[in-house]
Order: structure tokens, then C-alpha cells, then sequence
């Protein structure tokens, strides 16, 4: 009991901390790919301290709840992973989180709301049958969709889902608002119709919602440490490259629309999850 | 304590709204020449936002007219206090040389209250990050009125 108290505290306060740190030296990488310098680490935190010491303005009563809603799905969603419980479970939670946001924003009457909401969702609709895929070839693996299963592994799992891993950097690349994939709203700088999804919200709302992003990143990189669980230096380094990747692929990549993400994604993705769940079934 | 950290925060991480207000986009391009590699505002923490709903500061270049007199008090309106408003160039201060033109307000200071005016035409980048910077300060100022205006009126603003 006291364990558990202790595994939800250290999740609760560490998640932000990771998430912000990481999202600071997202930040400097992207200026070095850029030939600038870049904002100090800690920028992320001044930005949500900013924020949250705004003014709340809003455009309706619905904003405040769908906020709350996504940063609580999120923070429950990282949580239970910490906890080692059911994948599943948490994939659904964070689901919940992210359909709130989209219901945030389409409560709003503004056009670049209403859009950044069409987009989430289509995003949404591409990323969430990889993840699920990813859920099933752990489970035929591991046979249990508990993430406390994986941890016993003798062998990484990345050796026999190779292809289900690439496919999470799809999602990945979705869910971090990375380019090609930052149809319905983007990080600072690459503006896309205004602010997209997130236009209607502002000042402490908006903290809200990075901080529940922060959870959701913080989230997606523990899935994918969870393809090289057998040692600590694996997972540290399976998540430095994963990330340093995206942030590659984010530089070196235009924003495409909506039509050739869920094409793409859905045929390279699917295509890929399925051969992987095949040759482990055959095998 | 606390306040001192949201002090900082705010110091170090202002966001910018610009608006043009017919500018011959001199004053436009200097702006986002401060966006560059070669002088990279993102050092300070600044971004460039569309939005006004997220900006902190909103700068201003060009003349205001009774045309987009309406638009500039909305924009201004839309932005969360705390804020402050960089007037930029010759037009935007004064309405220079269109200044005795028949659809000319004047400088923006006849439509929204202005914290910082930065001369030139156009005025440079250098000159245009020390106005935010200056401007900066008087956001700094701002802080403790704002805390003091909440605790009379706990209530949330609705836009639109």
C-alpha cells in the first residue's frame, strides 16, 4: 500500500519535471538544427508558469472541464503505466484525454478551433490502431497485457517486434506533434491555421494543456523503453534515439495534409504491425 | 516567493502578437528579421504567436486608420492581462509622413494605450528588441496591480 502511495506520488511530480525537460531540449536541438541558439533548458516551465498566472479568459464554460478532463486522463494514464497495470487500460485512458481536447475545441464557434479539431481527430483515428496493434504484439509475446509482464522478459522485446516499434514511431511522431504529422496544431514557431486546436484556449487553460502533453510524452517514451526492458542503460537509450529521431524527422520534414498522413500512415503502419503479429504467430 | 518566480517566468517567456496596421511592411520585415538565426529572439524565450488570445505583448507597425482602428482595439481586448503594447517605426508613433492624410487616426496610441514607443523608418531590429526589452520592464510593473485587480474581481472573462 505504501509502495503503491509512494510509485503515484514520484509519478505525479516526476512526469511533469521529465516532460518539460525534454520538451527544453527538444527545443535547444531544434535551434541547433536551425543554426540558432535556442532557449535556455528550462524555457518549457517559465512558458506554463506564464501562463498560469494569466488572466483565465475563455470562450466558453465547456473549456474549463475538457482541460481538466485531458490533463486528468493523462496524469491517470501515466500513473497506472508506473503502476505496471493493464496496457490496455492505459492506451484507453489516455484516448479519453485526448477526445476531451478535441471536444474542448470544437465547443468553440472559431473556424481554426473547429478545424484543429477536424484534424485531432483524423489524427487520432490514425495513431490509435497502431497503438492498440503494439498492445496485441506484446500480449501474443509476453502473453499478458499487463506491462508488469514485460518487465520479467528474459530477451528485449525490440528483437521480436521490430516492425511493431516503427510503427509506434508513427504514433510517436503523431501524438508529439512533430512534422510531417502536426496537422491540427504545432509547437512554437510553426504555426498552422493560427493555433489550430488549441486556439480557443488561453492563459491557465493552456498550461493545463501542456502539462497534460508533457504526461502524454512522458507516457509514449515508457512504451516505447518498454521494447528494451531487460537493462536501464536500453531504456535510456532506446528513448535518447528514439526522440533525437524525431526531432530529425521534424526538421527535415514538411507538413503534409491530413489525406496522405492517414494513407500513409494506415498502409506503412498497418502493413507493418501485421507482418510483425504474423511472423510471430508463424514462428 | 512565489510571486517572484511567476515574476521571472513572465520576464523570460513573453510571447508576441504583430499586427500591421497598413505598414509599408518595413517595420514588418525588420520584425521578423529578429526571428532569424542572426538574431534569434528565441534566446529571451520570445515566440511569434498568431494568436492574441496566447501573446503576451503585441507589437504594432504602421499607421492606424478608421479602417483597422476596430481590429487593433479587438486584438487588444483578446489578449490576457497581463500586457503591454510596443508601438514600431515612424507611422505606428506618430502616423508619419501619412500622418495629415484624410484616413488617418494617427499613432496607435489614439486607439489602445501604448507602453513602449520604438523610432526609425524602419526601425531596426537592435532597436526593436530593446523596445521589448523596455517593455519587458513594464510588464514587470505590471504584475503586482494585476494580482491586486484579481483579488477584488475572482471572475472569469469570457471572450466573444
Amino acid at each position: 500500500m505504501i509502495e503503491t502511495t509512494i510509485v503515484i506520488v514520484a509519478t505525479v511530480l516526476m512526469a511533469p519535471l521529465m516532460g518539460g525537460v525534454i520538451s527544453g531540449a527538444d527545443r535547444i536541438l531544434t535551434a541547433r538544427l536551425q543554426a540558432r541558439v535556442g532557449p535556455p533548458l528550462l524555457q518549457p516551465f517559465y512558458d506554463v508558469l506564464k501562463l498560469l498566472g494569466k488572466e483565465p479568459v475563455a470562450v466558453n464554460v465547456w473549456q474549463f472541464f475538457c482541460a481538466y478532463a485531458y490533463l486528468t486522463a493523462s496524469l491517470i494514464a501515466v500513473v497506472l503505466f508506473a503502476l505496471g497495470s493493464d496496457l490496455l487500460l492505459v492506451l484507453f485512458t489516455q484516448a479519453v484525454g485526448a477526445i476531451f481536447l478535441v471536444v474542448g475545441a470544437l465547443s468553440s464557434t472559431s473556424p481554426f478551433s473547429q478545424v484543429g479539431a477536424h484534424r485531432e481527430l483524423l489524427q487520432i483515428l490514425s495513431y490509435e490502431p497502431l497503438l492498440l496493434l503494439v498492445a496485441v504484439g506484446i500480449y501474443l509475446e509476453t502473453g499478458s497485457f499487463k506491462i508488469g509482464q514485460v518487465l520479467v522478459q528474459p530477451e528485449p522485446l525490440l528483437l521480436k517486434l521490430p516492425f511493431l516499434f516503427v510503427a509506434l514511431g508513427y504514433a510517436l511522431t503523431i501524438k508529439l506533434r512533430k512534422s510531417p504529422f502536426d496537422l491540427s496544431t504545432s509547437h512554437h514557431g510553426h504555426q498552422e491555421i493560427v493555433k489550430g486546436l488549441l486556439t480557443d484556449y488561453a492563459g491557465p487553460l493552456l498550461a493545463f494543456i501542456e502539462i497534460g502533453h508533457w504526461f502524454d510524452v512522458v507516457l509514449l517514451l515508457g512504451l516505447c523503453a518498454l521494447f528494451w526492458a531487460t537493462s536501464w542503460i536500453g531504456m535510456v537509450l532506446i528513448v535518447t534515439l528514439t526522440y533525437a529521431a524525431e526531432i530529425v524527422i521534424d526538421n527535415v520534414a514538411a507538413r503534409l495534409s491530413w489525406r496522405w498522413m492517414l494513407g500513409y500512415v494506415w498502409a506503412m503502419g498497418l502493413t507493418l504491425s501485421i507482418v510483425n503479429l504474423i511472423w510471430i504467430h508463424v514462428r | 516567493m512565489f510571486k517572484r518566480i511567476l515574476q521571472r517566468s513572465r520576464i523570460k517567456s513573453p510571447w508576441l502578437l504583430h499586427y500591421d496596421c497598413s505598414s509599408c511592411n518595413g517595420c514588418d520585415i525588420e520584425v521578423l528579421a529578429c526571428l532569424t538565426p542572426l538574431y534569434d529572439i528565441e534566446r529571451f524565450g520570445i515566440v511569434n504567436m498568431g494568436n492574441p488570445m496566447h501573446a503576451d505583448i503585441l507589437l504594432v507597425t504602421g499607421t492606424a486608420n478608421h479602417r483597422n482602428k476596430k481590429i487593433l482595439r479587438n486584438l487588444y481586448d483578446q489578449m490576457p492581462e497581463p500586457k503591454a503594447v510596443i508601438a514600431i517605426g515612424a507611422c505606428a508613433l506618430s502616423g508619419g509622413v501619412f500622418r495629415e492624410t484624410y484616413n488617418v487616426v494617427g499613432g496607435v496610441d489614439k486607439v489602445i494605450p501604448v507602453d513602449v514607443y520604438v523610432p526609425g523608418c524602419a526601425a531596426k531590429p537592435e532597436a526593436i528588441i530593446d523596445g521589448v526589452v523596455l517593455g519587458l520592464e513594464k510588464f514587470k510593473q505590471k504584475l503586482d496591480r494585476t494580482v491586486a485587480d484579481k483579488q477584488d474581481t475572482r471572475e472569469v472573462r469570457l471572450c466573444r
